[in-house]
C-alpha cells in the first residue's frame, strides 16, 4: 500500500507546509527585516537605537528578566509537588489531576483580573488579613511606588495560571517511569525523599528539560497579566511591542522588541541545553 | 519450636505497626499538601465568582463578604450591556470556530500522514513542526499586521483567525497524529480486504474511532484562539475580539466591570477543561514528545 500510494503522504502534508510557510516562516523573516530596515527598505540600525534609547527600554528588559527568574523556580516546585501527588495514588487520583489542571485553559488576561480581585485595596487578601487580625487597615499592594510588590503579585498570578502545563508534562513523564524501578528502590528500603532524588528526578530529566524550555519561552512573552495587575506601573517587552505597534504606530521599533524576545528565548534555550543535557544528547 | 513461632507472631505485627505508623504520617502529610495546593488553585476561582455576583453598589465594600448574602446577576449584566461587549464576544466565537475549522482541515490530514505512512522526510517534517514551538508567537503578530494592511485583512475577523491558525496548526498536527497512531491500522486494512477503498476504510473505520480524540483536539485549538490577547490586540482596532476589547477597556473601566469580565472569560475555559478532562495528559503531555 505504501508503494502504491507513495505520493499520498506528501499530498496530505502539503497544505500544512504551505500554510506554515505563509503564516509562520515569512512573518518570522519579515520581523527581522522590519526591525533592521527603514520605511524605504534600506538596512539601518535606527529603529534598534530608537528602541534602546526609549526611556521604557531598560525597565521592560529588567522587569521581564526578573519575572522569568522569579516565576520559574516557584512554578517548578509547585508543579513537581502536584505531579508527585497525582502520581501518589491518593484517594480520588483523577480528581487531584483535574483540580490542578483547572487553570490550563484560563487566559492570561482572565488570570490577571482574578488576582486583581485578590490584591486590590478593598480586595480579598486585605479582607482575610484583617479578618484574622494581622493588619488593622488595608495595605496597598498595587502601586507604582512599590514595584517589587507589583512584581510579586504578577509572580503569584503567573504561578497560579501557568503551573498546570508543567505539571501535566511532569505527570506524563512520571507515568513513563517503569514501576519496577521504584519497587526495586522499595526493596532496598529507600525513603520517599531518596526515591525522588535518586530515581524519579534522573528519570524525569527529559520531561523537565522540555517543560523548562517551553515555560521560559512563554514567560518571556508575559503580557496581559502585567497589564491587568500593574497597569502602567510596570512594563515588559511584549507590552512595549504592543505599545509601539498600536499606540505609537511604529512597526519597526515594535518588531525590534519582538526580535529581542526571540533572542532572549533562544539564549535561554541554548543555556538550558548546555546546562541540562539529557542522556540521549550525551549519547548522540 | 513454639517459642520461635511466638516471637515470629510478635515480631511481624510490630514491624508492620512501625512501617504502618511511618506510612500513615507520610500519607497524611501528602494529603495535607495536596489539599493546600488544591486550595491555591480553586480558591481564586471561587473568589472571582463571588466578586462577579456581588451587586455593583457593594463592589467597594470593605471588608468584603467571603460568602455572598445573595447571588446577583447585576454586575455581570452591566458588563454584558457595556458598549461593544456582546459584538466582541461573538467575534471571539467566530474567530475560534474559523480557526478550528482551518486548523483541523489542514492539520488532521498531515497528522494522519505522520501516523500512517513511512516516507522520506517524515522525521524532518515532524521536527520542523515541533521547532515552531521554540519561537515566541509574539514575534508573528507585528509583521502579519503590516502584511494584512497590504492584503486588506487588517481589523478583520478572518485575519485574526488566520493568525490563530498559525499558532494552533503545529499542535493540531502533532495531536491528531498521536490520535491516529492509537487507532489500530489493522482495522483499516481489514476493511480494505473486505472491499473498501482506502478512503472508505478511513471514513468508515478510523474516523469514528478517532472522533473523541479529534473532538478533544478541536477543543484544545478552540481554547488557544479564545485566550489569545496579544495578537488580537495588535491585529484589530474596531473589530476587537472579547479579550482585546476587555484589555483596551481595562484602564478606564470600574473594578466591577473587570470582575465580571474576568469571570465571563473564565467560565468557558473551566467548562472546556471539564469536557476534555480524560484527555488532559494525552493532549498537553503528548505534544511535547
Amino acid at each position: 500500500m505504501t508503494a502504491r500510494l507513495g505520493w499520498a503522504p506528501y499530498v496530505l502534508l502539503l497544505p500544512s507546509l504551505v500554510y506554515l510557510a505563509i503564516f509562520f516562516a515569512t512573518p518570522m523573516a519579515q520581523a527581522f527585516a522590519l526591525a533592521l530596515q527603514d520605511r524605504d527598505g534600506n538596512w539601518t540600525l535606527a529603529s534598534v537605537m530608537r528602541m534602546i534609547d526609549d526611556p521604557n527600554f531598560r525597565d521592560s528588559v529588567t522587569t521581564t528578566v526578573a519575572l522569568v527568574i522569579l516565576v520559574l523556580p516557584v512554578q517548578f516546585v509547585l508543579a513537581m509537588s502536584m505531579a508527585l501527588i497525582v502520581n501518589a495514588r491518593l484517594k480520588g487520583q483523577g480528581l487531584w489531576l483535574y483540580l490542578y489542571a483547572l487553570p490550563l485553559g484560563i487566559s492570561e488576561l482572565a488570570a490577571g483580573i482574578v488576582w486583581v480581585s485578590v490584591f486590590t485595596q478593598t480586595g480579598w487578601l486585605n479582607t482575610i488579613l484583617q479578618g484574622i487580625g494581622i493588619i488593622d487597615r488595608p495595605i496597598i499592594w498595587q502601586s507604582s511606588e512599590t514595584p517589587w510588590l507589583l512584581i510579586m503579585t504578577i509572580v503569584l498570578a503567573e504561578a497560579w495560571r501557568a503551573t498546570a502545563i508543567i505539571m501535566i508534562i511532569l505527570v506524563a513523564g512520571l507515568q513513563s517511569i517503569p514501576p519496577e524501578f521504584l519497587e526495586a528502590a522499595d526493596v532496598y528500603g529507600a525513603t520517599t525523599w531518596q526515591k525522588v532524588r535518586r530515581v524519579i528526578l534522573p528519570m524525569l530529566r527529559p520531561s523537565l528539560q522540555v517543560a523548562i524550555i517551553l515555560r521560559t519561552i512563554l514567560a518571556f512573552q508575559v503580557f496581559a497579566t502585567v497589564v491587568a495587575l500593574a497597569g502602567t506601573g510596570l512594563t515588559v517587552l511584549s507590552r512595549e511591542a504592543q505599545r509601539w505597534a498600536t499606540d505609537i504606530d511604529n512597526d519597526h521599533v515594535a518588531a525590534g522588541y519582538a526580535g529581542l524576545i526571540l533572542l532572549l528565548s533562544l539564549v535561554a534555550t541554548l543555556l538550558y541545553l548546555w546546562l541540562l543535557p539529557t542522556r540521549e544528547e550525551h549519547r548522540a | 519450636m513454639r517459642p520461635v513461632g511466638a516471637t515470629d507472631r510478635a515480631a511481624i505485627p510490630l514491624a508492620r505497626r512501625r512501617r504502618g505508623a511511618e506510612w500513615f504520617v507520610t500519607r497524611s502529610l501528602t494529603y495535607l499538601v495536596a489539599l493546600v495546593l488544591a486550595l491555591f488553585v480553586v480558591a481564586p476561582i471561587y473568589l472571582i465568582f463571588v466578586a462577579a455576583v456581588t451587586p455593583r453598589e457593594l463592589a467597594f465594600d470593605y471588608p468584603r463578604a467571603l460568602i455572598p448574602s445573595e447571588i446577583s446577576t447585576e454586575t455581570i449584566s452591566f458588563f454584558l450591556n457595556a458598549s461593544g461587549v456582546v459584538p466582541s464576544f461573538w467575534r471571539s466565537v467566530q474567530v475560534a470556530i474559523i480557526t478550528l475549522a482551518i486548523a483541523l482541515s489542514i492539520g488532521a490530514p498531515a497528522g494522519y500522514a505522520l501516523a500512517r505512512y513511512a516516507f522520506r522526510g517524515r522525521e524532518t517534517y515532524r521536527l520542523t513542526v515541533l521547532s515552531t514551538r521554540a519561537f515566541p508567537i509574539v514575534i508573528l503578530a507585528i509583521p502579519i499586521a503590516v502584511t494584512y494592511i497590504r492584503w486588506g485583512l487588517d481589523d478583520s475577523v478572518i485575519g485574526v483567525a488566520f493568525m490563530h491558525t498559525a499558532l494552533a496548526l503545529p499542535f493540531t498536527v502533532l495531536i491528531t497524529s498521536s490520535i491516529f497512531v492509537s487507532v489500530p491500522r489493522d482495522l483499516e486494512e481489514a476493511a480494505q480486504t473486505l472491499g473498501c477503498t482506502p478512503l472508505q476504510a478511513f471514513v468508515k473505520v478510523s474516523l469514528p474511532l478517532a472522533l473523541p480524540g479529534l473532538a478533544a483536539a478541536a477543543i484544545f485549538t478552540w481554547v488557544l484562539s479564545w485566550n489569545d490577547v496579544f495578537a488580537a490586540a495588535i491585529l484589530t482596532l474596531t473589530n476587537q475580539t472579547l479579550p482585546a476589547k476587555i484589555l483596551s477597556a481595562l484602564t478606564q473601566s470600574p473594578i466591577y466591570y473587570q470582575f465580571a469580565a474576568g469571570f465571563v472569560m473564565l467560565v468557558p475555559s473551566l467548562v472546556v477543561i471539564f469536557f476534555i478532562r480524560r484527555y488532559l495528559l494525552g493532549l498537553w503531555g503528548r505534544v511535547v514528545k
